[in-house]
């Protein structure tokens, strides 16, 4: 094992890893926000149940929070290193002929992720935890009786520029996991006959769960 | 054709280097692009001016000496070809045509449009061979039987010519595609089995030492290959790698 993540290969299978767990997290973040259009009261109970467990808020929040720091980190520094590796640039590169805008563009289609997930801390994440773990609050309840977490979400896309914000970083999502979502399963060495069929499947999902997303904040906008 | 070339010009490893521009008159397309070049050099020299420096040794794209990054591609606009094996035709009367040195770190331009690119060969010296004793009685290879498929993907992976393409092409100056063909030359074959773990660590290890880029799959280095080969090759070396790190 000695240097593995020291190494070149070693370096890209670790990225693959922690994009692999970024976007079954995605997938289980958009089940649940979906519940929001068809029933308040599933969305709530989900989000109370997601909310209080000890083992979602003590576990796998750390090592969510872990994940993505390591991800863009990582995505930084093999950035760095891969511009080191060609010092004087060409006068005229034709980079379109050979490969797609997203494969060339990660880094700034993952910046405007995490220029986003700034937002959605401010928004989401630090009022959560702040009313539970400042104020003390796990009861999740308005003054009126009922679950908070719809009304929050709800009220949150009132806002048209916020909603602007969220489309245009699903965007980029889009952008980032129409070459990420492949590109994970090749750095992993998964790249042969049998799983060509997942080409297919990563188109879906880069394309569908982030257009899931837009869908949720442009209906919560608009039923208002 | 007439045409306009934006060179680049350098006088040796320190120099900052420049594009230079020449006119060049009367190209037929069926030259090809080296041979456009000799033409130009013949006139410099009747000039009195310095040559333009660049590589090149079989002139039938297998040797994979000549290099040059023409109009921001590996080996120009055609697919498939090396540089030798590229014709004017895929040119029109007119044209402005960029011609400048493969460029990565690890590829320091020598002379004007001449790249060192001796990295690759001591990526090789780390292990891109077999040891076999020789004795007076050899054995026919063709004694050990060799699965078809593998036997195919094998030969593909050893079309490689060393040529540099896919590292001046990649945006991240990655050799992977290079050392996936090397590595996977041997690694699908029995005789390259016995020393496949000390080989791709050591090939690998070489390569990050070079100061080549990581791979991010962009896939640029497929495209231009002139010998097409497969980014699979590239997806058996990571396995080969994960699976040697985890042994060794
Ligand atoms: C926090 C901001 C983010 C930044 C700065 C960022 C940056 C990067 C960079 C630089 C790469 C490497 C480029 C490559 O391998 O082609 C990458 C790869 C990837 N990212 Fe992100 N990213 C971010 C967030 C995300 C999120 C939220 C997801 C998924 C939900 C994601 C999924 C992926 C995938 C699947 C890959 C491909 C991994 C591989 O090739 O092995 N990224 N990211
Ligand atoms: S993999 Fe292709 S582009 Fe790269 S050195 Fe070999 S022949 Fe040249
Ligand atoms: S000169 Fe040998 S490949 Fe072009």
């Amino acid at each position: 094992m000695s240097g593995i993540f020291n190494s070149s290969i070693g370096r890209k299978f670790a990225m693959a890893l922690s994009a692999f767990f970024l976007m079954i997290f995605l997938l289980q973040h958009f089940a649940i926000n979906i519940l929001s259009v068809f029933s308040e009261e599933a969305f709530n109970s989900a989000s109370h149940f997601m909310g209080t467990f000890w083992v979602v808020q003590y576990i796998f929040q750390p090592v969510l929070i872990f994940g993505v720091i390591f991800h863009f980190i990582m995505g930084f520094v093999l950035e760095i290193r891969n511009r080191n590796a060609r010092k004087i640039s060409y006068v005229k590169n034709n980079g379109g002929a050979n490969s797609t805008w997203m494969s060339r563009n990660m880094i700034w289609s993952g910046l405007t992720i995490l220029a986003f997930l700034v937002l959605h801390f401010i928004d989401f994440w630090i009022p959560e935890i702040s009313t539970k773990y400042f104020q003390g609050d796990m009861t999740g309840l308005l003054p009126d009786g009922n679950f908070r977490y719809y009304e929050e979400l709800h009220h949150k896309f009132e806002n048209p520029l916020r909603v602007a914000a969220y489309c245009l970083a699903f965007v980029f999502l889009s952008l980032h996991l129409l070459h990420g979502f492949n590109s994970a399963f090749q750095s992993v060495g998964a790249n042969n006959k049998y799983t060509k069929g997942l080409k297919g499947f990563g188109k879906a999902y880069a394309i569908l769960i982030p257009l899931g997303f837009v869908f949720i904040a442009l209906y919560h906008h608009f039923n208002h | 054709m007439n045409l306009t070339l934006k060179i680049w010009r350098q006088k040796n490893a320190n120099d900052k280097g420049k594009l230079v521009d020449y006119k060049i008159s009367d190209v037929s397309p069926d030259m090809s692009f080296l041979e456009m070049l000799d033409v130009l050099n013949e006139d410099l020299i009747n000039k009195g001016e310095d040559p333009v420096a660049f590589d090149h040794d079989c002139r039938e794209g297998i040797c994979g000496m000549c290099s040059l990054y023409i109009n921001g591609e590996a080996h120009g606009p055609d697919r498939g070809v090396t540089t030798c094996q590229l014709h004017m035709r895929m040119f029109k009367d007119g044209d402005t045509i960029f011609i400048e040195p493969f460029r990565a770190t690890a590829f320091p331009v020598i002379k004007d449009l001449v790249v060192d690119r001796s990295s690759f060969d001591r990526i090789q010296h780390a292990g891109g061979f077999i040891s076999v004793n020789t004795s007076g009685r050899p054995v026919d290879a063709n004694n050990i039987p060799v699965n078809k498929h593998d036997a195919d993907e094998a030969f593909e992976a050893a079309t490689c010519i060393g040529c540099g393409a896919c590292v001046a092409s990649c945006k991240n100056s990655s050799a992977m595609l290079f050392v996936g063909a090397k590595v996977s030359q041997f690694a699908l074959l029995p005789q390259g089995k016995v020393e496949a773990t000390e080989r791709v660590l050591n090939m690998v290890k070489q390569m990050d030492e070079e100061g080549f880029g990581n791979c991010t799959n962009t896939g640029a280095c497929e495209v231009e290959c002139p010998k097409g080969i497969s980014l699979e090759n590239i997806a058996r070396m990571n396995r080969e790698y994960l699976a040697a790190s985890l042994k060794g």
